[in-house]
């Protein structure tokens, strides 16, 4: 597996999602959302499995649009058959509930899938307009490091832009989308996540378009999904996937999985 | 004890290096008068993390604190530290009453829209965990301060534990398979530097450790501690098996 993937065809217009988490019901509503909008390469930035049912469903999508996919800690996971997910947890409700869903996701995961899983780069290069653009999992130093928009300090992003040579760099990984500028131009974006939704009461999920501006920057735009998530739910509740994770989905707050969560960030949930 | 102007220094040079996220330990860091303005400047570079006792807390202070979070994007953390989850057990490590007084200060901190991580030190059998946090985490509810974050932190075989435990036995070391199998950036020293009144040192465990102390006097400088450190100690052996403990997020245990 090459770990790094360069891109040598210049972009104008692309799409970042974050974590599909197996919802493959999100991942067709933001294709034909970003697909309308002109974006010429559509991106899966890590942790195509997880959470939700039916993990082989997101497969077929990615292949046939083409998304170019990055290797997310859960993706290292279920490829080599490790024996959790690698997210860190500590507390043991987290990590009873990580263990439920990662071991149905991994059961439920076909060989060939799992190949698939094990062969994808954990790091995408590429130039838009006058920029250069590094898009990782968690940051390009560690897959699953958490970059919390209140636990980063802007010195650090700046360190990770000159230590990597980009000019923006785009991560997923934390489940919640966010953005800062940086000095000198440098931009760090986080794409959200099209697996579940971000904490805030709200069902719909988040990803991002990049697009080249008049000057030869790069801009960003958060676009919200809405999508069947009651079809979902009841998908989840049919493979038995466990009722806390079903509630998310209908009333997007996160029930599990919240030992991670900074305080600031936490507190804008309700669990 | 530091003051606000050689925190400041400091503050600069982190940046310069690209510092991720700061943090404030003891004694006590609230017994130093100029905590709340260290922490105010802080917040203008990164994040803060405080490890207090919580039992000296202010309404005031928080107050202050909780109004610049709301103009900047980084947070603060208050990990408060226990040695147990009920008086009984906590009291007798740390004196009577503190206890009480600790929960005071994890209620005030919920008050004023902080979210607190208590980290509770290991004094019982590991299989006891579950029941131990959820008798606390009712507790917690009780007193109003449900969203608290609990984390068990294992024992560290130094200091007065020895007295009590034992110490560390001479195979718990980090062998260079070890190194080699979690990587440099799993324990602290990987990432991380404490800077106190005598200088740099490589870790907050080994303060006292006289080799620990990397760079010092008036003159002492983050660039110059940035060195490896030989992972010969007892403490490391813990740091191999629980990753960094003084982190609010530290990778899982290795048995």
């Amino acid at each position: 597996m090459e770990s790094e993937l360069f891109i040598e065809q210049p972009l104008s217009r692309i799409a970042c999602f974050g974590g599909l988490y197996s919802n493959y019901l999100a991942l067709q509503a933001a294709i034909d959302d970003a697909l309308q909008l002109g974006c010429e390469q559509l991106f899966c930035l890590g942790d195509l499995g997880a959470f939700g049912p039916y993990p082989d469903r997101v497969f077929p999508l990615l292949q046939e649009y083409q998304v170019q996919c990055l290797q997310g800690n859960y993706d290292d996971s279920i490829g080599h058959q490790l024996d959790d997910c690698q997210c860190g947890y500590t507390d043991p409700r987290d990590n009873h509930f990580a263990k439920l869903s990662y071991d149905y996701t991994l059961a439920k995961t076909a060989e060939v899938n799992r190949d698939f899983l094990r062969s994808l780069p954990k790091l995408a290069r590429l130039n838009m307009g006058q920029q250069r653009l590094l898009l990782c999992h968690g940051s390009p130093r560690q897959t699953n490091e958490f970059l919390w928009e209140s636990g980063t300090s802007s010195a650090f992003l700046e360190y990770l832009c000159e230590q990597y040579h980009c000019d923006v760099l785009v991560g997923t990984h934390s489940g919640i989308k966010w953005h800062r500028h940086l000095r000198d131009g440098k931009q760090f974006l986080n794409c959200g996540v099209l697996g579940r939704p971000e904490n805030d009461g709200r069902t719909n999920v988040w990803y991002a378009i990049l697009s080249v501006d008049e000057q030869g920057g790069v801009q960003h735009q958060f676009r919200r999904v809405d999508y069947d998530y009651e079809r979902l739910a009841r998908e989840m509740r049919s493979e038995g996937l466990p009722e806390e994770f079903v509630a998310t989905v209908l009333t997007g707050y996160w029930t599990t999985c919240l030992e991670v969560l900074p305080g600031k960030e936490r507190l804008l949930g309700k669990h | 004890m530091l003051s606000l102007e050689t925190v400041e220094l400091y503050l600069l040079q982190a940046e310069q290096l690209g510092v991720k996220e700061f943090y404030f330990t003891g004694g006590e860091p609230f017994l130093n008068r100029q905590m709340v303005p260290i922490l105010l400047r802080t917040l203008d570079f990164g994040p803060a993390t405080v490890l207090t006792n919580g039992t000296v807390l202010k309404d005031s202070w928080l107050e202050v604190l909780a109004n610049k979070v709301r103009t900047v994007p980084y947070g603060i953390e208050f990990r408060v530290s226990l040695d147990g989850f009920d008086p009984q057990s906590n009291d007798a490590i740390r004196g009577d009453g503190v206890f009480v007084r600790a929960m005071k200060g994890i209620a005030k901190l919920t008050a004023a829209r902080f979210l607190p991580i208590l980290t509770v030190t290991r004094s019982w059998p590991e299989e006891d965990d579950e029941v131990a946090l959820e008798r606390f985490g009712q507790a917690l509810a009780e007193a109003g301060c449900g969203q608290a974050r609990v984390k068990i932190l294992p024992t560290l075989k130094m200091g007065a534990e020895v007295e009590r435990g034992g110490g560390y036995l001479a195979e718990e070391r980090v062998e260079p398979w070890m190194l080699e199998e979690v990587g440099k950036q799993h324990f602290v020293c990987g990432h991380s530097r404490l800077v106190s009144d005598r200088g740099v040192h490589v870790c907050p465990i080994l303060l006292e450790e006289p080799e620990g102390l990397l760079s010092l006097g008036k003159s002492a400088s983050l660039q110059d501690s940035l060195r490896p450190f030989p992972l010969r100690y007892g403490a490391c052996y813990t740091c191999y098996q629980f990753g960094a403990i003084c982190c609010n997020t530290s990778p899982v245990a290795r048995q």
